[in-house]
């Protein structure tokens, strides 16, 4: 396994080179080119010369070959570059401002998740077509169709407007310098529960389901059926054996979500005000921002192999029967 | 459920409300009024992130709003548009806009504590004119070819040749020469700690602190030329939501924003709201319009285009799309201004008319599915419309339908942004496009209209060609007396009016409500904001403390 | 198929999702009889207006009947979510079940190849596909569907790992079943759990991924309405027009609900288990 990992490890690079190399092209291809996002309304102070200067300073007269080799020889030694938006800051400095709070936000989503999903899940497999379940199964596809928007209103409406329990947006309150330690702690919290709970209740449905969908399928299996024959108690049956191995659909899942952990929802992060990375991203991409674009690609990229490679390796922990690499079975 | 339900029942009660038309409208209940104050904190809203803090370099509104407070130019604009004084305590304007003398204001110093001087003066200019410096605004300073100090506040400006916007061009902010010298020198403006953290301005507000994507909190200036400004405190919060923004100022939670039109119209008029705002209405600088490309054979055809004026109802369209917040244009000039002319032809809703153009030009059978046919073909075009600008999308979803009235096919395509301009304004490849034009204050409009404005990164994208207005343009540049500048540009609204070179749809009004505690507000043809440091709260009314 | 027929109308569920879903194509179907105005018909004296009589759904931004264009843009919104949700799973059974499969380098290509389309920025693509093609609504399930596969094939290729471990699957190999019946008859079967649950879940994603490409400008065009777009355009209304985001919401829930009992019921009756387990404890036995 060990061997396995390096190899694959080792074989990353090229690989990143290559998804790189054809995003680069493809994102400098694609129709537009930097500009003012101004959706529709045009300017006449924005003179010729500027935007040829503009194309000239950031090299994009150049041919795409020429930019790309630069960008890559630039990126072997970690300067990632500077953003094309008129303050000219470094893309890591941008993207490192935002980074914290899209990671945290997402790390605690993903937790809360994971912890209601895995037992809404098996409870509802253990009681197919129960009321329990036929209530879960509604409840949670609410949450999946449920517009975020929609939701997030609403609870803003009742938690900020009406009551006055929590803050309606932002991150922190404006007189936040001047509180004390604990007080501080608490108002960044009390800023987050609405978001948090926003995006929970739309990624619940996900997990859950696909939990309690594999979990259906292995207490239907005969070295579970036999467990039971043996006279084991059913929490040691489903809580041991049957859920060891219902997890493998879920460990696929969290290896496709870990890559998205350092994405924000543009829809949850714009009404709620916060600062993160979905809205960085969306206005890099429409201003054409290409190194934003690319630093965000390049960490990505990296994140994804490295989840897709720990889900592998979790495949053969959670059944210890899977076997990876070497030469494949005929 | 309180608030939503007597939202509701508001919505219901108001659907007719069509009043006034002036120019400036303010909907304010009478409340007491207190002596002018020191202190407090005013919370503005701002739609969209901050793209930089230099604003000689930054083409967005919302970033020159940000630092509007922290910069200065030689000259500002009064509430009615006039030119006034600002860094300039006075000037001497040769008569034929060649050379213009400024005398600066001996008392005003960099939020650093250096005096501001006419070297500062001569360094803007310079770095405006710099090849490497990438600024909107190079075309302004183009015409001129000389700045000097005279001494350190006396600063003579020459220009290769009269230029009616010789004075105008001077409210561009003044940059400090001693720390962006070096920067503009290697290039290297954008980078510098001025455009993201640390900019330093000669303005009212001294600037205290930038959050990316969060805030920016300025603090009352004390050393500020014009004396100290009353209001301690302005804090920009970035909210990207209009939704969240209202809620935010339902909840009290800021102070200052703008209003959307249905928001303005259908959402705001009860009680609570109006005791705790003050709503005012002015038109804006931009108008949206119906582009038609001049070489489509048959958008080359003025009666197809004055058809099209007749055939759009633009009192439905103001009403569908602004819930009646806009005025009809008949032109690219904004009524109430010096330079507005209303006798011109206007384009009264009209489809019998519009009929009768269009068979005049030619479309005079229809086939079987009621489109206008000529030589064989049905007229059919498509109209581009941008992503993300729901403005645009309802115009062309209005238009469509009433074209297709009298027989004209209209399909749409949403593009965006970015592509829609690379792929299709700047290669002329369209045949409409439903956009906006957002206008300065001086008319001057020859990068729009003038026949030699149409290469790709140019504005006449439209291709319109008359010699008439390009001999009209030339010379309302050149001349710096205001009456005969009148006169051109009168007769040039009258030729627009019957050509219709872009149809002309409507200028939009802009609505913004502040907190009712706030004083000083004098609402005029330019907006609100223009005199924000003379603002204040009285003492009793001061909802935040300050220090 | 007699068995699973019987199997099916058993479940009453799965009969009521299976009917709602018919329903639902027929409304799609009949909307031209059906819509009581011309959904695309500004009115702007009617703007924002409250369910009525006239309008039971009420009327949107622009004054147009939200019933008529809930009705029409279910045809769209339906088609988006079964087709392109059905291309998805398709290309990913295949490659996912090819990859666990075989293993080795056939496993490694795929599978970069899904790191690849992961990481790749769709929304260029997208962009680059709009350069080329003309927007429609197969131009947009194909997007959809060709962009969305990756999930499926890993879902699969993860199940097929650990099937193709198993005493059935060895045993049926071991007798000397062709790799592509062992495949087809033994593994599919079993790996099918979470694409169901994969599928489920694209169903309202698809729907809602169709009106933010319209709004790029890939797919249908205003002023067609689809169940997303009346309820994108009804976000800034929220407050005062509930109804213009509520009943597109409705519609969704109600297709994602009876699309899920649906399959439920489908794999329920299909249960290779119960017979594979019949099967194998014959051949035991």
């Amino acid at each position: 396994m060990l061997w396995y990992a390096l190899r694959r490890l080792v074989l990353a690079l090229p690989l990143l080179v290559g998804i790189t190399f054809i995003s680069f092209a493809v994102i400098h291809l694609a129709p537009g080119e930097p500009v003012d996002v101004t959706g529709g309304t045009m300017n006449t102070k924005s003179s010729a010369q500027a935007r040829q200067l503009l194309r000239e300073m950031y090299g994009l007269d150049q041919p795409i070959a020429v930019q790309y080799w630069n960008w890559l020889g630039r990126i072997a030694r970690l300067d990632f570059g500077r953003s094309f938006a008129p303050d000219g800051r470094p893309v890591l400095h941008k993207i490192g401002e935002r980074l914290p709070v899209t990671l945290m936000l997402n790390i605690v989503e993903l937790l809360i998740i994971v912890a209601l999903a895995i037992p809404i899940g098996m409870a509802s497999a253990t009681r197919q077509y129960s009321v329990f379940d036929k209530v879960t199964t509604v409840f949670v596809f609410v949450g999946f169709a449920t517009p975020d928007f929609w939701l997030a209103l609403l609870l803003m409406i009742l938690f900020g407007v009406e009551l006055g329990w929590l803050p309606i947006s932002g991150l922190r309150s404006l007189n936040w310098e001047y509180m004390s330690g604990w007080r501080q702690h608490w108002d960044f919290v009390s800023h987050l529960v609405l978001p948090i709970l926003v995006a929970t209740f739309g990624g619940l449905a996900g997990f859950s389901r696909y939990m309690r969908q594999s979990m259906l399928e292995v207490i239907r299996q005969d070295y579970i059926q036999s467990a039971r024959a043996k006279g084991l108690s059913e929490r040691v049956v489903i809580g041991k054996h049957a859920l060891r191995n219902a997890m493998l659909p879920l460990v696929t899942i969290l290896g496709l979500s870990l890559p998205g952990l350092i994405g924000g929802s543009v829809i949850v992060e714009s009404i709620f005000a916060i600062p993160g990375m979905g809205q960085l991203m969306v206005q890099a991409v429409f201003e054409r921002d290409y190194p934003v674009i690319m630093g965000n690609l390049v960490v990505v990229a990296v994140l994804t192999l490295v989840a897709n490679l720990l889900a592998d390796v979790a495949y053969g922990l959670v059944d210890p029967r899977i076997r990876l690499g070497g030469r494949g079975r005929r | 459920m309180r608030a939503v339900l007597l939202v509701l029942l508001l919505a219901a009660a108001l659907a007719g409300c069509t009043d006034r038309r002036d120019d400036v409208a303010v909907s304010a209940a009478p409340r007491p009024t207190g002596d002018r104050a020191y202190g407090d904190t005013l919370i503005r809203a701002l739609a969209a992130n901050i793209s930089g803090l230099i604003p000689n370099i930054v083409g967005d509104k919302y970033s020159h709003d940000a630092v509007a407070l922290v910069y200065n130019g030689l000259i500002t604009h009064d509430k009615d548009t006039n030119i006034v004084p600002d860094l300039a305590e006075s000037w001497d304007l040769a008569a034929d806009c060649r050379e213009l003398t400024f005398r600066l204001r001996k008392n005003a110093r960099w939020h650093d504590g250096r005096a501001f001087t006419a070297d500062d003066v001569v360094f803007t200019y310079q770095l405006m004119s710099h090849p490497k410096t990438p600024s909107p605004y190079k075309d302004d300073f183009e015409d001129v070819t000389s700045v000097e100090a005279l001494d350190p506040y006396t600063v003579r400006v020459r220009y290769k040749s009269s230029y009616a916007n010789a004075l105008m061009i001077w409210g561009q902010s003044m940059l400090p020469k001693h720390l962006l010298e070096s920067y503009m020198l290697a290039g290297k403006l954008k980078e510098a700690p001025q455009n993201f953290t640390t900019p330093v301005g000669t303005g009212p507000y001294k600037f205290h602190e930038i959050r990316a994507g969060e805030k920016i909190v300025l603090v009352a200036n004390p050393d500020y030329y014009a004396g100290r400004p009353y209001i301690s405190r302005i804090v920009y919060r970035i909210i990207p939501s209009q939704a969240t923004i209202f809620l935010e100022l339902k909840a009290k939670g800021i102070d200052q924003a703008d209003l959307t039109a249905l928001q303005y119209q259908r959402q705001t008029d009860y009680p609570a709201f109006k005791s705790a705002y003050n709503k005012f209405r002015y038109a804006d600088k931009v108008y949206n319009y119906l582009g038609l490309n001049h070489t489509d054979r048959r958008f080359a055809d003025k009666r197809v285009r004055q058809a099209f004026a007749h055939a759009i109802n633009k009192r439905d369209l103001i009403e569908g799309v602004r819930f009646g917040m806009a005025r009809e244009a008949t032109g690219p000039y904004k009524h109430g201004t010096w330079v507005y002319n209303p006798n011109v032809r206007t384009y009264p809703y009209d489809p019998a008319r519009a009929r009768k153009l269009l068979a005049e030009a030619g479309w005079t059978t229809k086939n079987a599915e009621g489109l206008l046919v000529k030589d064989g073909q049905p007229f059919t075009f498509e109209l581009l419309i941008s992503q993300g600008s729901d403005e645009g999308k309802k115009i062309a979803e209005i238009i469509q339908s009433q074209l297709r009235d009298v027989g004209v096919g209209v399909e749409l395509r949403v593009l965006e942004w970015a592509a829609l301009l690379k792929e299709h304004i700047k290669k002329h490849r369209f045949a409409a496009a439903a956009m906006a034009w957002s206008t300065g204050l001086d008319p001057d409009q020859y990068s729009i209209w003038h026949s030699s404005q149409t290469g790709p990164d140019e504005f006449n994208f439209v291709s319109y060609k008359n010699p008439e207005v390009d001999g009209l343009l030339e010379r309302g540049r050149r001349t710096c007396r205001q009456s005969e500048r009148k006169r051109v540009y009168d007769r040039l609204q009258e030729i627009f009016a019957e050509e219709q070179p872009l149809v002309f749809l409507y200028f939009r009004d802009t609505m913004p409500a502040v907190a009712a505690r706030v004083q000083g507000i004098v609402p005029g043809p330019i907006g609100i904001d223009y005199n924000m440091y003379e603002w204040y709260v009285p003492k009793q009314l001061q909802l935040y403390m300050s220090e | 198929m007699k068995h699973f027929w019987q199997a099916f109308a058993k479940n009453r569920l799965a009969v009521a999702g299976g009917a709602v879903v018919l329903v639902l194509v027929l409304l799609a179907l009949l909307a031209p009889v059906l819509a009581p105005a011309d959904p695309h018909r500004p009115d702007v004296h009617n703007m924002l207006g409250a369910p009525s009589a006239k309008h039971p759904l009420g009327t949107d931004q622009l004054g147009r009947d939200v019933l008529s264009r809930m009705l029409y843009g279910s045809r769209v919104s339906l088609a988006v979510g079964f087709v392109s949700v059905g291309i998805a799973a398709a290309i990913g059974i295949v490659l996912g079940a090819v990859a666990g499969y075989r293993g080795g380098l056939v496993d490694a290509t795929i599978m970069r190849l899904v790191d690849l389309m992961l990481v790749f920025p769709r929304f260029f693509l997208l962009l680059a596909v709009l350069a080329f093609l003309r927007p429609s609504i197969w131009t947009i399930m194909a997007v959809i569907g060709l962009t969305g596969w990756m999930g499926v094939t890993r879902l699969v290729r993860g199940e097929f790992l650990a099937l193709k471990e198993r005493e059935f699957v060895l045993w049926s190999q071991a007798v000397g079943a062709a790799g592509f019946r062992v495949v087809w008859r033994h593994i599919l079967p079993n790996a099918m759990a979470p694409v169901l649950v994969a599928m489920t879940l694209g169903v309202p994603a698809a729907i809602l991924t169709e009106s933010g490409l319209s709004f790029l400008g890939l797919g249908v065009q205003p002023p067609f309405a689809t169940w997303g777009n009346i309820l994108n355009e009804g976000k800034d209304a929220i407050e005062i027009a509930w109804w213009l985001s509520f009943y597109p919401g409705l519609a969704i829930l109600i297709t994602v609900l009876s699309y899920n009992l649906l399959g439920e019921g489908i794999r329920d009756a299909l249960d290779p288990r119960l017979r594979q387990s019949r099967r194998l404890a014959a051949s035991r036995g």
